[in-house]
């Protein structure tokens, strides 16, 4: 499996852990079904903990951005944690690392909702 | 490695060139991108190179596979990378109808920023020193993808 996700909960913050790679197929699907499956649920907030995302491509990208949208559409917050400096330079190189929240530590994200 | 393969390998004084037809699938681009990876390692790039010379092999292929050959079973990715002196070199050629690559949607413009695709040409020109898109005459695109394993 190329993409590892697992949700908990703190709180009334759901957060997802994200390990192994976002990319286009398997890896940016599962994301996309995880993501849409807790808006369905009506979740608000939704920490995305990419700690151990060890690699991401251009649909992979595209999909926190669709998750993003979709959650931010539904009246919730999705925010991220925890990016290695490739996840963190590809989101700067293309000019979306001020479009998201983005924390580095968990207890103050958390709080940050 | 997945798919038929005609392959080519040659290594002569420090050059090294690798040659593939690939089958169309995603597969395929995991394959390039550990050939790529492979041969630009022994040329002599860092960690941070050859984390960018992985990503703008990706994306080359997954534009080849997915929007160039639509996955056809029928159609094959030519796939090539070449290393001699300071010049690592991929070639990646589909069989598809072609593009206007001279017309693409600026993936930074605030229009496009939220879009939820496109910017994986960006992606590839940002990692890459040299990147060219051409229309074969017998159709398809070919991309050509240049490093240098020193600044120029």
């Amino acid at each position: 499996m190329s993409v590892k996700l697992n949700t908990r909960q703190v709180g009334d913050v759901t957060v997802v852990d994200v390990a192994g790679r976002i990319t286009l197929g398997e890896g940016s699907s599962a994301l996309r079904d995880t993501l849409r499956e807790l808006v369905g649920k009506g979740q608000k907030k939704i920490l995305l903990n990419l700690g151990d995302v060890t690699y991401i491509d251009s649909s992979g990208i595209g999909e926190l951005v669709s998750g993003f949208t979709t959650v931010t559409n539904s009246g919730g917050q999705l925010k991220l944690l925890g990016l290695n400096k490739r996840v963190k330079d590809l989101l700067q190189i293309t000019k979306l690392y001020t479009v998201f929240d983005v924390h580095e530590e968990e207890a103050s994200a958390i709080r940050s909702f | 490695m997945p798919g038929r393969s005609s392959m080519r390998e040659n290594q002569h004084r420090g050059s090294e060139i690798v040659e593939r037809f690939l089958d169309s699938t995603l597969e395929s681009v995991d394959s390039a991108e550990e050939l790529a990876l492979g041969v630009a390692e022994r040329a002599g790039f860092d960690e941070d190179d050859l984390m960018k010379i992985g990503m703008a092999v990706r994306e080359s292929m997954v534009n080849a596979v997915v929007h160039g050959n639509r996955y056809s079973a029928h159609k094959k990715v030519r796939f090539s990378v070449t290393h001699h002196d300071t010049r690592f070199t991929v070639r990646i050629a589909d069989e598809g109808e072609g593009f206007d690559f001279a017309n693409l949607p600026d993936p930074l413009s605030a229009e496009n920023l939220m879009r939820t695709s496109g910017r994986g040409i960006f992606l590839i020109r940002s990692f890459m020193d040299e990147f060219q898109m051409r229309h074969l005459e017998l159709g398809g695109t070919e991309v050509t993808l240049v490093k240098y394993t020193v600044s120029k």
